[in-house]
Formats: structure tokens, sequence, C-alpha cells
């Protein structure tokens, strides 16, 4: 199995195309590409005909993704949205620098492709814009709306969870960033009750923020609320564990 | 932007409730090689829209497909190369795409649609 080591492909940064009003590669995006590379053959085997991004930003996050099924042969096809016209223009110059490609589309979350694209998504990435900050500011023109999460960082986290659970397939998985404060337990649980299962694939605390990324997938064992109780409580439980730890972690940096 | 992506959008106005197809205004095609999966050709046939790739295929001047799909049609190498030229190998550099109920139109500039509302249309 191990006797084709390869070291895995992502997006070069000096390759990724920048913009003032796009968000640059970051901690929490790489993050979620450490994230995708863990679970990397998990992916390969999966066999995804269709990945999505939704907020590709740079496109460093879809790069990445499709650099490294591609070396392996894995050939899919990509769709990315972005709110920012910026953004995709940039995500535009970001694939083509390193030779891949994706479909891309100026819109809000995935609108205009709910009707058409429902329930054929095999993987979708997300990192969403989860700072919690004053409800007026999510969506905003440029850059702030890159960040801007609203309540508990929530607001776009909460409209992006329906619209992948429409759009992914039956064998969907989704790949997504939270922040502690998003309260990434309640995210599980309301997924648990849309019958996905989920695990933290990486958490990770950078200076200002601690970060999980987590992956939800279609587990149809837990559709039926009762029979998948422990499961779930026992995870909830890990989580819940995580976050004295961050936030002791965030409190010794509150002087900057 | 590809046909598949053409046959995956619908107008998102409020209030519409026929948007598909968005119908297409060609100001510049571009064709780019890609290489052929003939399992994702396979599963997305019955996905696809067949008149919608058809007619979308025409107005960027290919005019290759069958009137008809018909699922057989994909043990044909001949068939299955055409099918994967109209859906992935075609791009509308520039146009727009235009919601069948509303002639509202959706500008698409350097191959990417812009699908963004005004806030009226919400
Ligand atoms: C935290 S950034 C992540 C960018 C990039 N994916 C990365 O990981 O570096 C969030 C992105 O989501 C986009 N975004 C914010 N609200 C959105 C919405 N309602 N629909 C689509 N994209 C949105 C922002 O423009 C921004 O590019």
């Amino acid at each position: 199995m191990a006797s084709h080591k390869q070291l895995p492909r992502t997006a070069q940064i000096r390759l990724v195309s920048s913009h003032e009003e796009v968000y640059e590669p970051c901690d929490d995006s790489f993050a979620l590409v450490d994230a995708l590379l863990a679970d990397r053959t998990n992916l390969l085997e999966h066999r995804p005909k269709l990945c999505m991004e939704i907020g590709c930003g740079s496109g460093y996050v879809i790069t990445s993704l499709a650099l490294t099924l591609g070396q392996e042969g894995c050939v899919s096809n990509y769709i990315a949205t972005d709110i920012n016209p910026h953004a995709v223009k940039v995500t535009s110059e970001t694939l083509k620098a390193h030779g891949v490609d994706a479909e891309l589309i100026v819109t809000d979350i995935a609108s205009g492709l709910e009707k058409r694209l429902a329930g054929l998504v095999d993987v979708m990435v997300v990192n969403p814009p989860y700072v919690p900050t004053p409800e007026d500011e999510v969506g905003a023109e440029g850059i702030t709306s890159s960040w801007a999460g609203g309540e508990n960082g929530r607001t776009v986290i909460d409209r992006i969870l329906p619209a992948a659970d429409h759009l992914l397939s039956e064998k969907g998985w989704l790949y997504m960033v939270t922040l502690t404060a998003n309260n990434p337990s309640e995210i599980c649980l309301q997924m648990r009750n849309k019958g996905y299962a989920s695990k933290i694939i990486i958490q990770r605390s950078t200076e200002e923020e601690s970060l999980h990324v987590i992956k939800f997938w279609r587990d149809f064992d837990t559709e039926v609320d009762d029979t998948a109780d422990q499961s779930a409580s026992g995870f909830i439980s890990y989580l819940l564990a995580q976050i004295p730890l961050f936030s002791s972690w965030r409190g010794s940096n509150s002087n900057n | 932007m590809r046909l598949l992506t053409h046959n995956m959008l619908s107008s998102n106005i409020k209030g519409v409730t026929n948007g598909f197809p968005l119908r297409i205004e060609a100001v510049k095609v571009e064709e780019k090689t890609v290489e052929m999966n003939t399992d994702f050709l396979k599963n997305m046939f019955v996905k696809i829209d067949w008149k919608v790739l058809v007619e979308a295929s025409r107005t960027l001047g290919y005019a290759e497909l069958p009137e008809e799909g018909d699922s057989s049609f994909l043990e044909s190498d001949e068939f299955l190369s055409r099918f994967h030229h109209a859906l992935l190998e075609l791009h509308l550099e520039e146009g727009a795409l235009i919601c069948p109920e509303t002639g509202r139109r959706f500008p698409v500039t350097k191959g990417i649609p812009n699908m963004l509302l005004h806030e009226d249309e919400v």
C-alpha cells in the first residue's frame, strides 16, 4: 500500500494570486488543507466526482484539493463560489497558475444551484466567515465579509449547513472550519439531527483563535435518533472537553 | 463557464418559478481540452437535462449532439466524446445568462457568471 509514497501536492503560496479585498490564505485555510491531507487516503478511496467549495477566497483550498486528488489520478470536477467577485477572479488566477481548473460562480453561498445541483456534490469544503461580529458587518462589501460571522460567528454558517445538506450526494462529505466561539458541538448536534455523523479532523490553536476542522458525512444509523444517542453524546463530551483548554489558552493571550 | 454549470444553474430571483434554463447570450466562446472521465459522464447523463444541453451547445456553435439522448448511447465512444466535449470542453467566456421569466441578465465575464441579486430581487 505504502509503496508509491509521494509528497502530496498543495497550492504554492507564491503562486496564489491576491487582491487587497480578498482573504489571504491564513491559519484557518492551512488547517482546512491539512485536514484534507490528513484524510487524503479516505478521499482517494471515496473517488469524488464532484467537489465544491463555498467561499473560495484566494482559491488556496480548492486548488490544493484539485492538486492532491489529481496527483493520484482521481479525475474530479470542481465548483467554487464566493460572494466577493474579486475573490472569484483571484481564485481563477490561482487555479490557472497551478494548471488545474474549477467552475467558478459569483453567488451568495450556492444561490442558483439549489435546484439542479441537489444531491450531486461528493465533497464540500468550507472555511466560512466565522468571527463573532455585529450582525450588520455580515455580507458587507469587500474584505469584511470574508470573516464577519455575526452573532457567535454563526450567521453565515447557519445558512451554509442546510445548503450543504441539500447539495451533498448520498455519499457526500463536508469539511468545515469552525471556531470554538461558534459552538461546534451544537453544530454537530444540529447536523446529527439531519442524519450526519461528525468527527474533528484537525484542532489547532493560533494566537487569536482555536480552530477545528470538522468532517460530516451521512450516517444512515444516526438518522434514527434513539439508537445513535451513545456515540453522539460521547463525541459531544469529547468536544466539550477541548473547550476549557482552548479558552485558557486564549486567556493567556488577552494582553494583545 | 462550462455547459455543465449552465445545466445546473437556475435564475435565483425571488418569485421566479420557471428559472431554468437560463438563456445564453454568447459573445465569446472558447474550447479547452480536458481528460475524459467516462464514469462521471455516465453518472451525469441521468442528471443532465439533455434538451437544454443540446440547445446550449448549439448556441455556443457546436451542433454534433443528437436531438434525443438515450442511455443506450453511452456504450458508444463516439457519443461519449461528443457529450464530453459539449459538457466540459466548451466554455462561455463572455456573454450573459438570461432569466427565462423576467429577462434579467446575469453577466458572464472572463468565464465567470455573476448570480448576485439586487436587494429588491432577494
Ligand atoms: C475565511 S474566508 C476563506 C477563504 C478561503 N476559502 C481560504 O480558506 O483561504 C471566507 C470566504 O467566504 C466568502 N463568503 C462570505 N460570505 C459568503 C456568502 N454568503 N456566500 C459565499 N461566499 C461567502 C468570503 O468572501 C471569503 O472569501
